[in-house]
C-alpha cells in the first residue's frame, strides 16, 4: 500500500467516527470515515430519512474588503454579482486555458465579505490562487483549520433541525442555496440549504471546538427519525445518482466546464474573468466530447478509468465514475464520449479489465427526488 | 457475520479465500474478513466454466462490491467440477453466508499437497490480527 508522505489529518469529529464504528481511510490527506454500517444502508437512510456526514476536510476561504466581490467574480465562471446577502451559488474556477481548477460554492455574506468552499484535495492550490488574486485588492483568510462542516441530508433533515433548539424550527423557511446564522444545540453556526446528495438538507459550518457537541446532538436527536452517520462511500453513490460531478473524476485540469455539462455555471456575458477567452473559443469551436450518464446493460460495473469502446473495439472514451446505484437499482456511471456517440440511447462497450460489457447512454440525473 | 469469523474445518490463503475438502473435491469461497473489507457485494464474475482448469495463485474471477472490484485467486490448481449458480442471481448471499451458502467453485485438485501449503485456522487468525494493525 502507498504510504502517505505526511501524517494524515484528523477532523474534530474523529473520536465520534471511532465511537460509531466508522472505518477510517486516507482521503485527500485526511483520515475520513468511508463507511459505518455499510454503503447501501447509509445511502438508503439518506434517501428515505436522514444521514449525517463529516465534511470538515473541505476548505473554507474568506475574502473581505471593498473589492472582494470583484476578485471573487474574476476567479469564477458563474456570476457572483447576482447574489444577495445570505445567498450562495455553485460554480467552477477555471485557469487561463479554460479548464477546471476546482468546483466551489460561493457564499455572499455581505457585499464586502465572501466565503468560498473548495474541495479538500484542492485546498492548498485554491488558497494560493485566491490569495494571489487578493493581493493589493482585498483581504484573504484561509479559515479551513478553524471551521468545521457537517452535512445533514435527507427528507427528514429539516424535521431533525426543528428539534435542535435555538433557531432550528426557523430553518425550514430557508430557501435552497441560502444560508443564515443560527444556534443549534447551543453551538453558534451558519446553516446553508445546500448539499451533495440530491436530497433536501443543509450543510452546517461551526467553529471546530463546537463540532463534536453539535454532531452528538444531531446523531442523538436523529436516532428516532432513522438517522445514520454516512461515510465517503455513500456520499459517492448518492452524488453519482444525482449526477453531481466529483473533482478528480468528472472534472479536473484536463476538462472544461462546457464538455462536463456545467455550461450553466459559465456566464460568458458577465464581463472579464479568468478562462473566459478560452471558454469562448471552446464554445465557438463546438464540443468534441461530452460527459454522459450511462447504465450497464451487460453484467458488469464500470469503474473510474475503464475505457469506452465502440462496436469495433476502438477506444472512444473513458469512464469517470461508476458503481451500483442503490436507489436506481442499476449499475450506473458517468464518462466522456465523442459528441457523435453521446445521444441518449446510444449503445457502447465498457472494457471492464479485459471483459467487454455493454452499456447505453441514458438521461441524467439517474435519481431525482420528488419534491 | 463477524469479520474475525474463522472456521476450523477449512484452510485459507493470504488473499482471504477459504477452501474446504468435501468428498474428494475442494470448495472455494472468500472469508468473512474479505466480505467485511469489500462491503455490500453486487456481482460475482466467474471467468471459469465447469471442466476448465485453474492454476493456484491465478485469478479465476472477480467480485464487485458497491465500493470496489477485487480478484478471486485460485487457492489450489485443478479442474473446476461445479460452480455456484446461485451467486449469479443473488451475489448478496456472499454478505449473508460466505462460508456455506456462498461457496464459489468446487475444484478437483490436481496436486493435493498444495492444500497442505495453505494456512490453517490458527495461522489465518494470526494473519488477521496482523492485518488489523
Amino acid at each position: 500500500m502507498d504510504q502517505p508522505q505526511v501524517p494524515l489529518r484528523r477532523t474534530p469529529l474523529y473520536d465520534e467516527h471511532v465511537a460509531l464504528g466508522g472505518r477510517l481511510v486516507p482521503y485527500a490527506g485526511w483520515e475520513m470515515p468511508v463507511q459505518y454500517k455499510g454503503v447501501t444502508e447509509e445511502h438508503r437512510a439518506v434517501r428515505t430519512a436522514v444521514g449525517i456526514f463529516d465534511v470538515c476536510h473541505m476548505g473554507e476561504l474568506v475574502l473581505s474588503g471593498d473589492y472582494a466581490a470583484d476578485v471573487v467574480n474574476y476567479l469564477i465562471t458563474n456570476d457572483a454579482k447576482r447574489l444577495m446577502d445570505g445567498q450562495a451559488l455553485y460554480t467552477v474556477a477555471c485557469n487561463d486555458a479554460g479548464t477546471i481548477l476546482d468546483d466551489l460554492i460561493v457564499y455572499r455574506v455581505s457585499q464586502t465579505k465572501w466565503l468560498i468552499v473548495c474541495n479538500a484535495a484542492n485546498r492548498d492550490k485554491m488558497a494560493a490562487h485566491f490569495r494571489a488574486a487578493a493581493v493589493n485588492h482585498c483581504d484573504f483568510d484561509d479559515a479551513s483549520d478553524r471551521t468545521a462542516l457537517i452535512a445533514l441530508q435527507g427528507p427528514k433533515a429539516l424535521a431533525l433541525l426543528a428539534q435542535a433548539g435555538g433557531d432550528g424550527p426557523a430553518l425550514a423557511e430557508l430557501p435552497s442555496f441560502h444560508f443564515r446564522d443560527a444556534t443549534l444545540a447551543n453551538v453558534p453556526c451558519t446553516v446553508a440549504r445546500t448539499g451533495y446528495t440530491g436530497e433536501d438538507g443543509v450543510e452546517i459550518f461551526c467553529p471546530t471546538d463546537g463540532a463534536a457537541q453539535l454532531w452528538r446532538a444531531l446523531v442523538q436527536l436523529g436516532g428516532p427519525l432513522g438517522l445514520e452517520p454516512a461515510g465517503l462511500g455513500a456520499r459517492d453513490t448518492l452524488r453519482l445518482e444525482a449526477r453531481l460531478s466529483l473533482y478528480g473524476n468528472e472534472i479536473d485540469e484536463t476538462t472544461n466546464p462546457l464538455e462536463a455539462g456545467l455550461g450553466w455555471v459559465v456566464k460568458l456575458g458577465k464581463g472579464d474573468f479568468l478562462g473566459r477567452t478560452a471558454l469562448e473559443r471552446f464554445k465557438a469551436a463546438g464540443l468534441t466530447r461530452k460527459l454522459v450518464g450511462f447504465e450497464m446493460t451487460g453484467r458488469g460495473i464500470a469503474r473510474h478509468g475503464y475505457p469506452f469502446l465502440d462496436k469495433v473495439g476502438t477506444k472512444v472514451g473513458v469512464c469517470t465514475s461508476g458503481s451500483p446505484g442503490p436507489t436506481v437499482g442499476k449499475n450506473i456511471g458517468l464518462g466522456y464520449l465523442p459528441t457523435s456517440l453521446a445521444e441518449v440511447g446510444t449503445s457502447f462497450e465498457v472494457d471492464c479489465r479485459g471483459r467487454s460489457v455493454s452499456a447505453v447512454v441514458v438521461k441524467t440525473p439517474f435519481y431525482k427526488r420528488s419534491s | 457475520m463477524a469479520s474475525d469469523d474463522v472456521r476450523s474445518d477449512r484452510r485459507y490463503t493470504k488473499d482471504h479465500e477459504w477452501t474446504k475438502e468435501e468428498g474428494g473435491r475442494v470448495l472455494v469461497g472468500i472469508t468473512a474478513y474479505a466480505v467485511d473489507q469489500l462491503g455490500d457485494i453486487t456481482l460475482v464474475n466467474l471467468d471459469v466454466k465447469v471442466g476448465e482448469t485453474i492454476t493456484r495463485g491465478k485469478a479465476f474471477g472477480t467480485i464487485e462490491s458497491v465500493k470496489t472490484l477485487s480478484d478471486l485467486f485460485a487457492p489450489v490448481s485443478g479442474k473446476v467440477v461445479q460452480i455456484n449458480q446461485l451467486l449469479e442471481s443473488e451475489p448478496e448471499k456472499v454478505n449473508e453466508d460466505c462460508y456455506d451458502l456462498a461457496w464459489m467453485i468446487a475444484v478437483e485438485p490436481s496436486d493435493r499437497s498444495e492444500l497442505d501449503g495453505l494456512l490453517d485456522a490458527t495461522a489465518y487468525t494470526e494473519l488477521l490480527k496482523t492485518a488489523a494493525h
